[in-house]
């Protein structure tokens, strides 16, 4: 029944579906045509789709989405194609102060059914190509942002964010497109909300999204080796946040490790952990733990960047942190 | 378009040792980024990496025409503009290596690093993002009086976003000493100029701005050289802004990871025969100004040069750990 295919390959078919479903779907950003995109996400689909329906567009991001929530008031559904998050700052205005209010400060007389692909990453792209902007987006009501870790997930989020009244920011990630995994034959929509649990466990309650979700299944299966039973969360969605799938299983578990790649202040682990301790304090056997970036913009030298991005023995060292397993761990 | 006999080339104004000056200039930013697209493909050099080769007039003849306190910003592309300024190839493969002793530490690498005491005030990496801080900088020279020039560079893809826009108007508005020389190399990554602008002529762009506008050869280090000169007695004189179009092509893909499928090999033998270094090469040769002799000799110091600045780089130590936390604020202040 199901079959592995890449994470890109599922933003593919998820494209592809939709776009042949409905002829108000269509394409519009940077190098996506001629150049096929810079992710190589939409390859073939020029000569495929053609010009009015895979658009290349100026380096312009503002006017980009702007013309994309323009478009989507008028009756299209436009799926919009921001190279990186880096360059999505330019469009903040466009996103925030237009695509996220204008269903509420209108009295739901108009929909801005939007959805804007863009990814996060890193891999010695400097100070102003390495960002992890998430917590911003989740930040303001009227958007869903959504971070997909799996190709089964990256497709049924696509499809649904396109079938969306509500703008979605849909953020992928440069180095998971060649992850694959399994994805259902046929056609399947996923709702666009809702954390889940991808591995059960016992002993402590490892959370992140997007690529921190392998670290943490990394981390899990390596902790296993040692005796402790990790639950690993792949929280999927940012807005609207599930965290009371996170406060179930802290409840069993007692013990939470929080992984994110961006900075920790005022980031997505943050907000989850405040949650929990909202609902789950007297559950709580240790202090919440965050697993995050340094603080610093990110160097280009690859042993500084090394130091700054979390991997996987940053996890474990965290988990047995909360453990009091070793209590001389890093971190 | 001819071949590269130079017989474009403008007329030869200059000394024999200025034009020779031009030509090692030229030649040894081609080398640079030779020995960068190797060093890339041998590992050593990571992340995006973008090459200058074929454009290499356009850096040269221009900073050939500034004085020694006028400053340039450009965008990522940007190797070629400090090597014409003066920065040690040595200290700058080091910092496309990641290493301490690069000219930014190893923080930057190819997209983002500065060498101020050569007047080199940035390569910046968020395409147009750089041309409201050369014009703040021009805002500065007027202020202080201090009579410098800003040079700011970028592509034609840069004049499609409101920072060109919204920085040509203020350059204008405030009548401020930047030169702004867009490099028209006919793509932006894979997106040609048909496709991104309405405007093909991206100096018309500047007349609406009222800056005075002239489109050149890009491929003709004189040419050049001479418009740039022409332009910054312009802004010098409290003129305000002046604005060149460049017409040249890029020989490489956009970054190391480009398959270039959106251009064909003929469009590229084409504007190979404009080569930039070929043509200046030829006219000296036509008008005996040098031999084959002195020039091939001039060629292989460069090599040396360039073999030494591999040699440097790869020798040099990665930073210092310790270091990771420095400069995220002028003074101490605890990073978690
Ligand atoms: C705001 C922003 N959007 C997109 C990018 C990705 N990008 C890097 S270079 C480039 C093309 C720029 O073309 P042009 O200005 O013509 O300069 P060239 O590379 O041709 O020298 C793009 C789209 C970016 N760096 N910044
Ligand atoms: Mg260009």
């Amino acid at each position: 029944m199901a079959r592995e295919i890449t994470y890109r390959d599922a933003l593919r078919e998820a494209l592809r579906e939709e776009m042949d479903r409905d002829e108000r779907v269509f394409l519009m950003g940077e190098d996506i045509g001629a150049y096929e995109g810079s992710y190589v996400v939409t390859r073939g689909f020029l000569q495929e789709y053609g010009r009015k329906r895979v658009r290349d567009t100026p380096i312009s991001e503002l006017a980009i989405v702007g013309l994309a929530n323009g478009a989507a008031m008028g009756g299209l559904r436009p799926v919009v194609e921001l190279m990186t998050i880096n360059f999505s700052l330019l469009a903040m205005d466009q996103i925030v102060n237009h695509a996220a209010k204008i269903h509420y400060m209108f009295n739901g007389q108009f929909t801005v059914p939007i959805v804007i692909r863009t990814a996060s990453g890193w891999g010695q792209l400097g100070a102003t190509h390495s960002q992890t902007f998430e917590a911003w987006y989740a930040h303001v009501p009227g958007l869903r942002v959504v971070m997909p870790a799996t190709p089964k997930d990256a497709k049924g989020f696509l499809k649904s964010a396109i079938r969306s009244d509500d703008p979605v920011m849909f953020i992928e990630h440069s180095l998971i497109y060649r992850n694959r995994g399994e994805v259902p034959e046929g056609e399947y929509l996923l709702p666009l909300e809702g954390a889940e649990v991808r591995r059960e466990g016992t002993d402590v309650t490892i959370v992140s999204w997007s690529r921190g979700y392998y670290l943490a299944m990394g981390a899990a299966e390596e902790l296993a080796r040692e005796g402790i039973e990790a639950e690993v969360i792949d929280m999927r969605v940012l807005r609207p946040l599930d965290t009371d799938t996170v406060v179930r299983s802290v409840q069993k578990t007692n013990r939470l490790v929080i992984v994110e790649e961006s900075w920790r202040t005022l980031g997505m682990g943050a907000e989850i952990a405040a949650a929990v301790q909202e609902q789950a304090f007297d559950y709580l056997d240790a202090p919440i733990a965050r697993v995050g970036s340094v603080e610093v913009p990110m160097p280009y030298a690859k042993n500084l960047e090394r130091l700054v991005i979390p991997g996987k023995d940053e996890v474990v060292a965290a988990v047995r942190e909360v453990l009091y397993r070793d209590l001389a761990a890093a971190r | 378009m001819t071949s590269p006999d130079g017989s474009r080339t403008k007329d030869l104004t200059l000394g024999k040792d200025d034009l020779l000056h031009l030509y090692r200039q030229m030649v040894a930013i081609r080398k640079f980024e030779e020995r960068a697209a190797e060093q890339y493909a041998h590992g050593k050099i990571g992340g995006f990496l973008h090459l200058y080769i074929g454009e290499e007039a356009i850096a040269v003849g221009a900073i050939d025409a500034m004085e020694d306190r006028d400053h340039v910003v450009t965008h990522y592309r940007d190797h070629g503009y400090a090597i014409a300024l003066g920065t040690d190839p040595r200290r700058l493969m080091a910092e496309l290596f990641g290493r301490s002793t690069g000219v930014a530490g190893g923080r930057g690498g190819s997209m983002h690093f500065a060498d101020p005491e050569h007047n080199f005030w940035g390569g910046y990496a968020i395409v147009a993002g750089h041309l409201p801080i050369a014009t703040g900088l021009a805002l500065a020279s007027q202020y202080l009086e201090q009579n410098y020039v800003v040079l700011c560079f970028f592509g034609d893809g840069a004049t499609n976003n409101g920072a060109f826009h919204e920085s040509l108007n203020f350059a204008s508005l405030w009548k401020l000493p930047v030169l702004f020389i867009c490099e028209n190399n006919q793509y932006g990554m894979g997106t040609a100029v048909e496709y991104a602008s309405a405007v093909r002529e991206m100096a018309k762009k500047a007349i609406a701005y009222d800056i005075p506008a002239e489109r050149i050869d890009g491929q003709d280090v004189l040419e050049v050289r001479e418009a740039v000169k022409k332009a910054l007695d312009h802004c010098r004189a409290g003129n305000g802004p002046f604005f060149l179009e460049a017409l040249t092509y890029r020989f490489r893909g956009h970054s190391m990871a480009d398959p270039e499928a959106y251009r064909t090999k003929e469009e590229v033998e084409e504007w190979r025969r404009e080569d930039p270094i070929l043509r200046f090469r030829g006219k000296l040769l036509a008008e005996g100004v040098a031999t084959e002799d002195e020039l091939n000799a001039i060629d292989s110091e460069v090599d040396a040069q360039m073999e030494e600045a591999v040699r440097f780089a790869d020798e040099s130590p990665v930073p210092d750990p310790s270091t990771l936390t420095d400069y995220v604020y002028t003074e101490p202040v605890a990073v978690r």
